[in-house]
């Protein structure tokens, strides 16, 4: 059954009739994701991709049904984007935009606070659970049907991580990619969890980077809920200097415990199999998998 | 004082101390009672009482509570109208006539509000930055210039910073991150060349590109055109292109007669990295 997005989710696309989000959900729909149309203010009333273009998200959840919407508007609009999703009952928003100022991400942190529905991202790749639903940019055909949940900041890696799984002969139950800046709708510890409580999922792959402290967060949860399922970790920016950032928003080093020493150290203590090396993500998850 | 983001929380905090000019890690391990924090809440924002606590737990009292009290105000208010990440006021002054004056600050913006600020960029000095981190923020690759001895080019931050690791891993030191970002076509690819070749330490260059939605290929066809409108490259280059048509892009680049190094495997690119470096 997997997590967060199935056969059966119904996806809105805001920001449907862009350039990026034409593109992507166009490879969406040809993964075989059920998009049930998108939104573009003042389009409404069009089709776009055989699909019907609102002027709301509160119209397209009452046409569509819709439950999921993923967001490609542009960074100054998107915070706007995502808390009109919240206010129209769309229950799971994955946000890819990147570039939206923390400012914002403040503003949209707070208002989701007492909404029923949860946010991925932004700055991510998005979730796809394999063989069924990608909402997301990730290259679909890497991700082979299998039993591993993968949690992740970085989307790249997120592939890298999945071709390896596939590559050691296992397969991937849904991936979620949680984004790479400061301010994120659903933490490493929340995905774990998810995962952790998929009857679908076997072992998990928790692929963290410099800066924050989700990664230990999400550690010690897996330490004192019993370390019921295997966790393979890995940290990227071993070898980053500290106060640059590197590429994410949230990736760098200000203090002592941001540094990915720091946390691979917490993470060990908490029974995490912790690779140095991203290339052993894979034949490391297939050894424990196969005890 | 400092005005900060509580990455925990995802909110923004006051962090203060009457133990100014330290180390403020070193305050918080040894003498934690002496540093203070306000957390601001985002619905209504920074509150008179906060901003009275503040002043009280700084000891003031008079002229000079009253004062400190519109400096934290003011400060908070500047903090978040110019989408500032960080705001460290160090030191703090309270003059002998009870004025609340920051004599030195260091302020970080949020990159990410930069578009709201146009007046900005007048008053950013490239003389201070980097010249090469100019040169590739022009070109819209993200780069930065580390001190190590292998060049690397990929796409996607999370997996540049592994690259960096893979390369120490293999024996190296990265002399770079650079993310090319999803559209690495030739263009970006001689761009990213050229750029990390301006570095005389680089010894190796490990190029790494998952390609999803980029087709490997075309990234191949892109390195072979680059590598040869550069001309002569003098470092050993290892290719790693993973993901669509992956082995289609190995097979043009064994064959474009290029003195370069392919892979498909992240191991196998690792090794190859410290193979060139023996």
């Amino acid at each position: 059954m997997s997590v967060l997005v199935n056969k059966q989710s119904k996806i809105i696309v805001q920001g449907f009739t862009g350039g990026e989000g034409t593109f992507h959900a166009t490879q969406m729909i040809e993964f075989g994701t059920q998009v049930v149309g998108g939104v573009t203010p003042g389009k409404g009333g069009t089709t776009h991709l055989d699909r019907p273009v609102f002027n709301t998200v509160r119209e397209a959840v009452k046409a569509t049904g819709a439950n999921v919407s993923i967001v490609f508007v542009p960074p100054a609009f998107a915070a706007d984007a995502i808390m009109e999703a919240a206010d129209a009952g769309i229950a799971l928003i994955v946000a890819i935009t990147e570039g939206i100022p923390t400012r914002d991400m403040i503003q949209v942190k707070e208002y989701l606070k007492d909404k029923n529905c949860r946010l991925i991202g932004p700055n991510c790749p998005g979730v796809i659970t394999a063989g069924e639903c990608k909402v997301g940019i990730m290259p679909g055909f890497v991700f082979k049907q299998g039993r591993v949940g993968i949690v992740s900041k970085s989307g790249t890696l997120t592939y890298e991580a999945a071709d390896q799984v596939a590559k050691a002969g296992l397969g991937v139950s849904t991936a979620i990619g949680i984004g790479g800046d400061p301010i994120i709708g659903t933490t490493t510890r929340e995905a774990i969890e998810l995962f952790m409580n998929d009857p679908d999922t076997d072992g998990i792959v928790m692929i963290g980077e410099i800066g924050g402290s989700l990664e230990a967060e999400a550690a010690n949860w897996i330490k004192n809920n019993g370390n019921k399922k295997p966790v393979v970790g890995f940290i990227a920016g071993q070898t980053a200097p500290p106060g640059r950032r590197m590429g994410h928003a949230g990736a760098i080093i200000g203090g002592a415990d941001d540094t990915a020493a720091a946390k691979m150290k917490i993470m060990r203590e908490c029974g995490i199999t912790v690779c140095d090396s991203p290339a052993d993500i894979g034949i490391t998850m297939a050894k424990i998998l196969a005890k | 004082m400092s005005v900060l983001l509580n990455r925990n929380t995802g909110r923004n905090i006051i962090m203060y101390s009457t133990e100014g000019g330290m180390n403020i890690e070193d305050v918080a391990h040894n003498t934690p009672h002496l540093i203070f924090k306000e957390e601001v809440d985002p619905s209504v924002g920074l509150q008179s009482f906060q901003a009275r606590n503040i002043a009280f737990n700084l000891g003031l009292s008079g002229n000079a509570f009253k004062e400190m009290v519109k400096f934290v105000v003011a400060l908070y208010n500047c903090y978040v109208q110019t989408d500032s990440a960080m705001f460290e006021i160090n030191p703090l002054f309270k003059t002998s006539d009870d004025k609340i004056i920051a004599v030195d600050a260091k302020v970080t913006l949020d990159d990410n509000g930069l578009f709201r600020h146009p007046s900005y960029e007048a008053l950013r000095d490239k003389m201070e930055e980097d010249p090469t981190e100019v040169e590739a923020s022009e070109n819209e690759l993200n780069y930065v210039k580390l001190d190590g001895n292998v060049g690397c080019m990929v796409n996607g931050a999370g997996l540049a910073m592994a690259t960096m690791d893979i390369i120490k891993l293999a024996g190296g030191d990265p002399a770079n991150f650079l993310d090319v970002g999803g559209t690495a076509n030739a263009a970006r690819v001689e761009k990213a060349f050229r750029i990390i070749l301006k570095d005389p330490n680089v010894k190796a260059i490990l190029v790494n590109i998952f390609g999803g939605i980029v087709r490997c290929d075309r990234v191949a066809q892109g390195i072979v055109d680059a590598y040869k409108n550069i001309g002569e490259i003098k470092v050993p280059i290892i290719i790693r292109l993973q993901g669509t048509n992956a082995e289609e892009a190995k097979k043009i680049i064994d064959e474009s007669g290029l003195k370069v190094y392919s892979a498909i495997q992240l191991k196998e690119a690792a090794d190859l990295v410290a193979k060139v470096l023996a």
